[in-house]
């Protein structure tokens, strides 16, 4: 008898779970879906907000915070001055909730990564050091944790890309390194339709401009 | 036992299927002056069910859930409003009014007579690096900041002149601790450098007046530094100068909560004064030895603690024509000078609301000066020990109290052939703080403060109040109103002979209007300033010299300074204005009357402009520097300073380019302090008749500078224009 209930209980938490299960993931598709079409700050900050309502009612999934990270990291690279920062504290705490629900992950620290790079851009003479190292930092980090990851490679050979080369940075250092990223973008696999797939065309463009003479 | 478990299921089905009746929400989001609020997250908490504004704040969605439910309403700069609903499937209509959120950039500051430079509040007039970058200042923080308003250029005397102030009245504090002898020693009508390296300071607060009563024994200014935390990584790095050269060190601990580095520096101006011509002779060309070591320590979360250390060894002499002989005769002048500097401070958090600083120094300081064949010999020692408690009171108000003890001991050695004599003095100071910021709104706030101060050599007492209000009248602009009293001990040569002297005094009125945006700042504020007791020394008595030291002088100081930023209107170009009217009389020392002093000019005014070449990396600076004519001293005018000196003009340039080279960053620098090599007069010396005078320059009409600095092991490849 008592068996008999718990496993009633449990089915129809089972049922109600993977009820909950499908939802989140029907609303993450429908997310990452439109965030494809995403070209201007007021569509980042549609998707932003719905990541960020899923975030706060999932408070077990590292996904959606992830996400809402990284919309507003896109934001902050469509900005300038200030809100730069602005956008950046965002998905630095956003990329914090995501840390601590998925420790480790080598997604996450390519998503530190970039949110170091874009909070250079608010004064490259004065940050460029503190932030670029942090960048770096975090890259390595994400390649150890996943090495067929190819988003902290892509992260990198950017960097390069957009270092004069004065500084040792420019398209032919940062060739070879966006070669790689290429290179691992076609053996990637995301593990399910709603987890991290981004840079593929960036990294392509990339090494286009690269080749260019 | 069945019954109930169907209970259940029957529960969880209900509470399931019952999701799925609707509720339509829609409405607007204004912000309080009823504008639309754009981008803002409107949604059921914990449910995916929401929507965002777009440009005209409306919004409309349809809610899943049912029964009571909160309606939330976020944007980041807004405060987060929460609204109960009642979900049941008819319509909600909502007009929401989202607060602005307090945060820096709306909270009023207190402003009067304060320029700030930092890097971590957003909003500063200055960064940390204007300091380094502004032309013409030759990397000396004391020269970056005469660009600014209410700062006299004066050339011949070491110090910041503030206001009508002498150099003296300028006190710089280092982490919250006095530093007593924060430039060079220098020789009569030479100006000397700071001490200390802009580098070293990751912010700094200038204040023109109206200051907070944690700073004492200040009459005009007070310029505080707050040396760097922890570095990002470890470093090493290296400088070679037209003048001299230095290397340094700065260790990161593996677990980044400590750092320990140090450097040494050896400048010589010997190669240049052979290449570049003086107008005066050395005899000892200028050198400078030292160094410094420094430690720092995070103590769990909260606490940090800081060692500096410095010391620093000179010599320099030269000599010029005695206006009183008739064969050529030189007056010469060598000036040795020993320096130590130290510095622990330890920053925490008590409890919730409760925070603790401790601070300790010791200063010495020698300076061994030869006029002809005379030997003076002035030693200073100063230890200090700082606690400062502060309460926070909500979330903006705090108290802040404190007390302080200084032990000052200063000794004078003066030999002659003929005879010698020896001076010596010990003060034993006290000072206790009480301050209290209150913020009645976050648009307004008052100070209201007092330092008590007593010193064992005067055997005298004196309270100062000290008061502040500032109000926001708009988004980024403020008023702010100051008045204070502000005790000096008198200089220490005076003090030497006659210990019983007062404290000079004086009393600052200040009112500030400005408007600080992130690319453009305007700021005017008015000032006046009332002395009392200043030192006079007239009329002399030869027989008992200390008997012409009274308390008998006085004076007032008024004026209007106003400085613009703009980084805005020209892509690539900052610059800044300031300029400064001042109308100052004083009766001190040996002037027999109120009169003009010598070290002011009515109207001061700079140019400051930097420009950037992205494509090229280099950094432009140009300076330029008007003062108008000041009084002189000349025995054969009837009229008590009644001359005045031809108006000063200065243009000073520097160029700087970087880029990397292997594993080594580089920054080259070129700089000029006097392009066009300007004749600026800063006064006249003359002959016991007054028959014969000479000018009183710079050394010579140019100064050149050429360096290149380099830092190895920071990586700062994506240093960069990261335009992505």
């Amino acid at each position: 008898m008592n068996k008999l209930k718990y496993i009633s209980i449990l089915f129809f938490f089972a049922l109600q779970a993977t009820a909950q299960n499908k939802k989140f993931t029907a609303a993450m598709e429908k997310n990452l879906h439109a965030m494809d079409t995403c070209k201007s700050i007021a569509s980042y900050q549609q998707i932003a907000n719905a990541f960020e309502r899923v975030s706060n009612a999932e408070k077990k999934e590292w996904l959606a915070p992830y996400y809402t990270s990284l919309c507003n990291a896109f934001m902050a690279s469509m900005s300038t001055g200030d809100k730069i920062d602005v956008y950046c504290d965002i998905a630095d705490k956003y990329a914090a909730t995501a840390d601590s629900l998925s420790p480790k992950n080598s997604e996450i620290c390519a998503l530190k990564s970039l949110i170091c790079s874009q909070r250079i851009s608010v004064n490259p003479m004065l940050r460029g050091a503190k932030f670029g190292g942090k960048s770096a930092e975090w890259n390595t980090k994400s390649k150890e944790l996943d090495p067929t990851n190819p988003r902290p490679y892509l992260l990198q050979a950017q960097g390069k890309f957009y270092t004069p080369a004065q500084f040792g940075g420019g398209k032919d250092k940062a060739l070879p390194l966006i070669e790689e990223a290429v290179k691992k973008y076609e053996s990637f696999k995301p593990a399910s339709t709603i987890h991290p797939n981004w840079g593929k065309e960036r990294a392509q463009y990339i090494l286009d401009e690269c080749q260019k003479k | 036992m069945k019954k109930h478990a169907l209970t259940s299921a029957i529960s969880l089905f209900i509470l399931l299927v019952g999701a799925k009746a609707q509720t339509k929400i829609s409405g607007r989001v204004l912000d309080v002056s009823k504008h639309p609020v754009v981008g803002a997250n409107i949604f059921i908490k914990d449910s995916y069910d929401g929507a965002t504004t777009p440009s005209d704040g409306t919004f409309t969605f349809t809610a899943s859930d049912t029964g009571k439910a909160m309606l939330v309403a976020s944007l980041i700069t807004f405060e987060k409003l929460e609204t109960p609903v009642v979900l049941a499937g008819k319509d909600i209509v909502l007009t929401l009014i989202l607060k602005e959120a307090v945060n820096q950039l709306q909270t009023v500051v207190i402003s009067a007579g304060t320029i700030e430079a930092s890097d971590e509040k957003k909003v500063t007039i200055l960064k940390p690096l204007d300091i380094v970058t502004t032309a013409g200042a030759q990397g000396d923080i004391t020269g970056a900041l005469k660009t600014l308003p209410g700062t006299q250029q004066v050339g011949e005397s070491t110090g910041l002149f503030v206001r009508g102030g002498t150099g003296n009245e300028t006190k710089t504090f280092i982490d919250g601790m006095v530093v007593a002898n924060p430039y060079f020693s220098g020789l009569p009508d030479v100006a000397a450098r700071g001490r200390f390296s802009p580098f070293l300071f990751k912010g700094t607060i200038f204040s023109t007046g109206g200051y907070s009563a944690q700073y004492g024994q200040a009459m005009s200014s007070a310029l505080v530094l707050e040396t760097q935390d922890l570095p990002d990584r470890s470093s090493a790095s290296a400088a070679l100068s037209s003048v001299g050269v230095g290397a340094g060190i700065n260790k990161l601990s593996k677990d980044s909560t400590a750092a320990l580095g140090g450097d040494l520096n050896y400048t010589n101006l010997g190669p240049y004064y052979n290449l570049v011509p003086q107008d005066v002779k050395w005899d000892v060309t200028p050198v400078f030895e030292g160094g410094s070591l420094f430690f720092r320590k995070k103590v769990d979360d909260t606490g940090m603690l800081k060692f500096y250390g410095y010391t620093n060894y000179s010599q320099l002499g030269l000599s010029r024509p005695n206006l009183d002989s008739t064969n050529g005769y030189q007056d010469h002048f060598v000036m040795t000078n020993h320096n130590y500097y130290t510095n622990l401070t330890y920053r925490d958090n008590l409890s919730g609301s409760w925070k603790y600083y401790l601070g300790a120094s010791y200063s010495y300081n020698q300076d061994d000066l030869k006029p002809d064949n005379l030997q003076i010999v002035n030693t200073n020692e100063l230890s200090q020990g700082k606690v400062l408690l502060t309460h926070s009171l909500g979330s903006l108000s705090l108290l802040r109290f404190g007390g302080e003890f200084q032990d000052n001991r200063d000794e004078s050695d003066y030999s002659s052939p003929a005879y010698s004599y020896k001076y010596k003095i010990v003060d034993d100071y006290t000072a206790g703080i009480l301050e209290t910021d209150i913020f009645i709104t976050p648009k307004i706030v008052a100070r209201l403060g007092a330092r008590y101060e007593y010193s064992s050599l005067q055997e005298k007492a004196n309270m100062a109040p000290r008061t502040s209000v500032a109000f926001k009248t708009g988004k980024n602009s403020q008023i702010s109103l100051a008045y204070g009293e502000f005790y000096e001990r008198p200089e220490t040569r005076y003090l030497l002979e006659k210990p019983s002297l007062n404290y000079e005094r004086a009393t600052h009125y200040i009112i500030n209007y400005q408007i600080v945006q992130e690319l453009r700042t305007f700021r005017i504020e008015a000032y006046y300033k009332q002395y009392q007791n200043l030192v006079t020394t007239l009329p002399t008595n030869l027989q008992f010299p200390a008997d012409s030291l009274h308390n008998n002088g006085g004076g007032y100081a008024q004026g209007i300074d106003v400085f613009w930023r703009d980084k805005k209107t020209f892509h690539n170009w900052d610059y800044w204005i300031s300029y400064s009217y001042l109308d100052t009389k004083r009766q001190y020392l040996n002037y027999p009357e109120l009169a003009q002093p010598i070290f002011a000019a009515p109207h001061t005014a700079s140019l400051v402009v930097k420009r950037f070449i992205p494509s090229l990396l280099i950094n432009l600076g140009a300076t330029y520097t008007y003062a108008s004519g000041r009084p002189y001293y000349n025995p054969n005018n009837p009229v008590f300073l009644g001359d005045r000196t031809p108006d000063y003009n200065k243009l000073g340039f520097t160029a700087s380019y970087v880029r990397k080279y292997g594993n080594a960053f580089s920054v080259f620098v070129i700089g000029v302090d006097n392009v066009l090599g300007t004749d600026n007069i800063y006064g006249y010396r003359y002959s016991t008749n007054g028959e014969v005078r000479a000018p009183v320059t710079a050394t010579a009409a140019r100064m050149f500078f050429v360096g290149i600095f380099l830092s190895f092991g920071i990586d700062r490849t994506q240093d960069v224009l990261n335009n992505n």
